[in-house]
């Protein structure tokens, strides 16, 4: 049976090169122009026609590892089939990757290459159609060859997840991100330089520390880790705040709390600055009404740390909070009891006991809020005023009077090093110590309530902060609906009218409204990542939890990377990774929705590994002995439990890709411009009377979506119950 | 099922792969634009050629910086077939590193001098669209609230009255900037200019990122007095703002706002249509038509009323082809961010 997939993907690999185009095509496969040219015009040929008629000689190798694969795939003999199908299709690969790296769209594309062989007088662009299928059908012959051999449990479906997986990181988080990185070491002229790092770094602009010793300014690494650990404690303590409050009291929003959380996690990245500017900036509400009423001066006092961190603690709370509750949650009450029969008062319980329990959970949360804060480039770049952080140093070391890529990649690489760091710190805070409290056994206790300070301590701080968010988007709201924001409160729809007007005309519907085409466009690319990001994420998650193999920790570690990388930098790398054969992509639909897919998959993997290791592995073992094999089990058995986590991972990629601004900026184009993009210009021009429109328009859109997802997959309680049950008999 | 299983494997990184294959435009009958004046302008620069040409216009609308980081991370394989507008200086940058490609326009002719000098400077490879006026933006309200007589000269900014009430950007992101302290050194020689940035500082607010923002800090009250070209000035004015303009008395610099034709373009006889059409009166109406009021460079087309007027101002010789040297602008950079940029907050 297993003989039929080589032959198969032979085949199909064979069939690409003798007819498809090997490159890719300036107008795309679906003119149809191609099939004309297909063996003479030098466009348009295929791989065969590329090698015999039009000099690329290089391709005939990986053509011929294809006809063995073929040929190994008829043999009768089962015998050495998959040795020689994997020596075969790895050579194959080889070959593949090595003519499409060297040889560019000049000849050889690195100067030693010349020297040893002399001037090409050949090029060639970035892969097409035919390319692409090639050299996936060598890399599924090659995870076939892999379980022949009895890798992967000889499970054939296995080592294609694994090899899918592992490639696409590879090929779109990997490969980029180290082609940025390496600029850091590289002069102007792209030679090595590794002193040039040094000093790159090793400068006051960065590391300055005026601003402690009173006047001047401190450099951008302390600016940023300033605010990264401010921004870190102050989430934690509000999210701890909140999930004590909607856990351990009988206050009566809890509701209420919930919906406030999920709203900063839907809204566009600048709409709290910019509302924080609509009510505390010079000509802001507060400003003026103290002026109005006491004469106070009015001052400019948001601009900076203080403005960019009350932003970041509004919008980051709410994560910290969704991170704690499960934890706070999970506390057992059993615990907490045994040490009140040991005559500890409720304030001793809750700090010797209920706390440290939690330290995980804090840590986590400290992380999250670490590294959000870090990357946060929305923020700062409306209410930095010249209070500058790593992240928009970056973007304009890229795009400013400096345009030194040298410089960002230097500064990209000390931001990764903030995030791995805080990382491994968060590891060693949580250590080995067991802070297991949920186990088989009922936990049949009530949870403590809280110590009357600690319980005051919490209401006093969230509540006001609750309040005063939803004021925040109170103001938000409005500023969409008045003429002009702090000159002209006359209420009108001009700015939804501008974005979103229709006509009836004649013809049909015309949509003339300036945000359609950026409208539409967000929405379909966001809605083809979200599934593919969900999809590869929990593939990687269930490899991971469910599977041993060769490499299992590297692929962990890779599934991670591009979470801790800041956008910028993602984007930056985008384009310099493919804009140049082989994968020559940028201008195109597809770059921004591999670049949402591969930003946003490190949550889904993070999800379903969660959600994964609450399901007994004895279910998959059932569904094997009743010789299920592994496809059926994932289908059949593994994600319906997941249901939950197939919301989340979906929900999350459609969001991500939505609000998500500085790993696309120098993605988009004329045809494919995004809503952050275009709402990011008219801030930038202060027009933000569209732009809180848009976005209020955007944020209604996004809470649709979450209903339309979560009614689409099924419910989730149900599906929950479900896995509680389950793993209860286990 | 076996094999359906496999496939269903490597569908996902197959998906991403076969999408692209519908993607960019036809070759025949298109030119793609960078597009590095506001928005409203270019759609309707796009639209116009669209109309009088019928070559389809692709129009992607970034700041000048990100246009040329653009081209820059594109050179090999360049995207873009014309540029147009943004400040003058990325663009003499861009010839500088041979990212351009020189073409001497029939419409050369029609031009005023400045943006023929432009073109000559660059060895053909921009040429002037449009110049602007530095100056200065003030908010009307909050100078009659504080009874302070709006700024007219340079000297004036060092006024103790405007302490913390000036805005301008910072020369590292912005070419605004960037232009204002070549004018200063143009103007005082460059250790005067330093020493008078000095002494400015101590009545800067905040060095901004963007060099429009001081003006539309201007217009919503946010501070007092910006550094900005004064066209921006003039927009937000129509906009119901209470700002007024001035130009300084010593005098002042300029930007002329550039067009280049990429190197590579793969649109190149379109690229140049499109490049002659934009230096005709006809095109160079749309920017009063976008409410964008520089001084168009084809001496033909009619100066709108509310642009400030370069014979009212006193214009110095601002020499476009040193200090938009990269070596020169890095230098000056460099010495205001050891200089004036590192100093304490006042």
């Amino acid at each position: 049976m297993i003989s039929r997939a080589p032959l198969a993907w032979s085949v199909a690999g064979l069939l690409a090169a003798i007819a498809l185009p090997w490159y890719a095509l300036q107008e795309g496969l679906d003119s149809g122009a191609w099939l004309g040219g297909l063996w003479s015009s030098e466009d348009y040929a295929s791989g065969l026609a590329q090698t015999i008629e039009h000099g690329k000689w290089w391709l005939a190798p990986v053509l011929v590892a294809l006809v063995i694969c073929l040929a190994t795939a008829l043999m009768q003999t089962r015998q050495r089939r998959g040795t020689l199908l994997l020596i075969a299709s790895a050579a194959g690969l080889l070959l593949f990757a090595a003519q499409a790296l060297g040889i560019g769209l000049r000849g050889w594309s690195t100067g030693w290459l010349t020297t040893v062989f002399g001037e090409l007088d050949s090029r060639q662009v970035g892969l097409g159609a035919g390319g692409a299928v090639v050299m996936v059908a060598l890399l599924s012959l090659l995870s076939i060859g892999l379980a022949l051999r009895g890798g992967f449990g000889g499970d054939a479906f296995v080592a294609g997840a694994v090899t899918t997986v592992a490639a696409s990181i590879v090929l779109f988080t990997a490969w980029p991100i180290l082609r940025i990185l390496i600029q850091a070491f590289q002069d102007g002229d792209g030679l090595l330089a590794p002193a040039l790092l040094v000093e790159r770094l090793a400068t006051e602009k960065i590391w300055s520390l005026r601003c402690l010793a009173g006047g001047g300014r401190c450099g951008v690494a302390w600016n940023t880790l300033f605010l990264a650990l401010g921004c870190g404690i102050g989430t934690t303590a509000l999210g701890l705040a909140f999930a004590l409050i909607v856990t351990r009291t009988s206050f009566g929003f809890k509701k209420t709390l919930r919906v406030l959380t999920v709203l900063p996690i839907v809204t566009p990245p600048f709409v709290i600055g910019l509302a924080l500017i609509l009510v505390f900036g010079r000509a802001g509400v507060v400003n003026q009404f103290l002026e109005w009423s006491m004469g106070i001066e009015p001052t400019r006092w948001i601009y900076g740390f203080q403005g960019v961190f009350l932003a970041q603690l509004f919008a980051f709370t709410p994560v910290a909070f969704l991170v704690l509750i499960g934890v706070v949650e999970g506390v057992s009450p059993t615990l907490e009891e045994a040490s009140q029969t040991l005559r500890a008062d409720r304030w001793a319980t809750f700090t010797t006991v209920s706390l440290p329990l939690m330290r995980p959970g804090l840590a986590n949360a400290f992380l999250v809020g670490f590294i959000e804060s870090i990357a946060d480039f929305g923020n700062p770049i409306v209410l930095g005023g010249d209070y500058g952080v790593l992240s928009t140093e970056i973007y304009f070391a890229v795009v400013g009077a400096q345009l030194d890529y040298g410089r960002a990649a230097s500064l990209a690489l000390l931001l990764l090093v903030f995030a791995l760091g805080a990382f491994f710190l968060q590891r060693r805070v949580v250590g080995t110590g067991s802070y297991a409290t949920i186990s088989g056994k009922g936990d049949s206790g009530l949870p403590t309530p809280l110590p009357a300070l600690a319980r005051r301590a919490a209401a006093w701080v969230a509540l006001p902060w609750a309040a005063f968010t939803l004021m925040l988007y109170g103001f938000a709201f409005v500023g969409g609906l008045v003429k002009v924001w702090g000159r002209d409160y006359t209420p009108t729809l001009d700015h939804y009218t501008k974005a979103f007007a229709v006509e009836r005309t004649a013809d049909g519907l015309l949509w003339t409204g300036a945000a359609w085409n950026s409208f539409w466009t967000t929405l379909k690319l966001a809605a083809i990542a979200a599934p593919l990001t969900a999809a590869l994420g929990l593939i990687a998650a269930w490899l991971l939890v469910r599977q041993r193999f060769a490499g299992r920790s590297a692929l962990e570690f890779a599934t991670m990377l591009s979470f801790a990388v800041p956008g910028t930098v993602i984007g930056v790398a985008y384009v310099f990774a493919f804009n140049v054969p082989p994968i020559e992509i940028t201008g195109t639909a597809m770059i921004i929705v591999l670049c949402f897919v591969f930003r946003n998959m490190p949550v889904g993997v993070r999800a379903g590994m969660a959600a994964m290791s609450q399901i007994d592995r004895s279910l998959d073992e059932a569904s094997l002995t009743l010789r299920g094999r592994a496809p059926q089990t994932l289908v059949y058995v593994v994600l319906p439990l997941l249901r939950p986590a197939i919301v989340g991972a979906l929900v999350y990629g459609f969001v991500r890709a939505v609000t998500t601004v500085s790993a696309v900026v120098f993605l988009v184009t004329a045809e494919y411009e995004l809503a952050t993009t275009y709402i990011i210009l008219r801030v930038i021009n202060g027009d933000y009377g569209l732009a809180i429109a848009y976005s209020c328009a955007l944020i209604v859109l996004m809470l649709a979506v979450i209903l339309l997802i979560q009614f689409a997959v099924g419910d989730r309680r149900l599906g929950r119950r479900a896995v509680a049950l389950k793993g209860g008999r286990a | 099922m076996r094999l359906a299983t496999i496939s269903l494997g490597a569908l996902v990184l197959a998906l991403p792969l076969a999408l692209p294959l519908a993607a960019p435009a036809s070759a025949q009958g298109v030119v793609n634009v960078y597009c590095s004046v506001q928005v409203e302008w270019c759609t309707l620069a796009a639209n116009e050629f669209q109309k009088a040409s019928g070559i389809k216009v692709s129009m992607t609308q970034k700041g000048s910086g990100e246009t040329i980081a653009q081209l820059k991370a594109e050179a090999q394989n360049p995207k873009g077939d014309v540029w147009f507008g943004g400040t003058g200086d990325p663009h003499l940058q861009a010839a500088e590193e041979n990212l351009t490609e020189p073409y001497k326009s029939p419409k050369m002719a029609d031009l005023h001098p400045w943006a023929v000098k432009q073109n000559t400077d660059s060895a053909g490879r921009t040429v002037g669209i449009y110049a602007g006026a530095l100056g200065f933006g003030f908010n009307t309200e909050l100078l009659a609230k504080k009874n302070v007589k709006a700024p007219a000269c340079w000297a004036d900014l060092l006024k103790p009255e405007f302490k913390g009430e000036i805005q301008m950007a910072n020369p590292n992101s912005s070419g605004t900037a960037y232009v204002a302290i070549a004018t200063l050194v143009q103007l005082m020689g460059e250790e005067k200019a330093f020493e008078y940035l000095k002494k400015m500082h101590a009545n800067i607010n905040a060095y901004t990122r963007s060099g429009t923002a001081p003006m539309k800090a201007v217009a919503r009250g946010e501070t007092m007095v910006s550094i900005s070209f004064v066209h921006d000035g003039v927009t937000e004015a129509l906009a119901g703002f209470p700002v007024k303009t001035a130009t300084p008395c010593e005098g002042t610099g300029y930007e002329i706002g550039s067009m280049s034709l990429i190197k590579g373009a793969r649109n190149l006889a379109n690229a140049k249509k499109f490049y002659d059409w934009a230096l005709t009166p006809d095109a160079q109406k749309l920017g009063a038509q976008a409410k964008q009021f520089q001084v168009p460079s084809n001496k033909a087309t009619p100066l709108p009323p509310e642009a400030p007027k370069f014979a009212d101002m006193k214009l110095i010789d601002y020499d476009q082809a040193k200090y938009g040297k990269s070596a020169e602008r890095k230098r000056l950079i460099a010495r205001w961010d050891s200089e004036v940029g590192a100093l304490p907050k006042p």
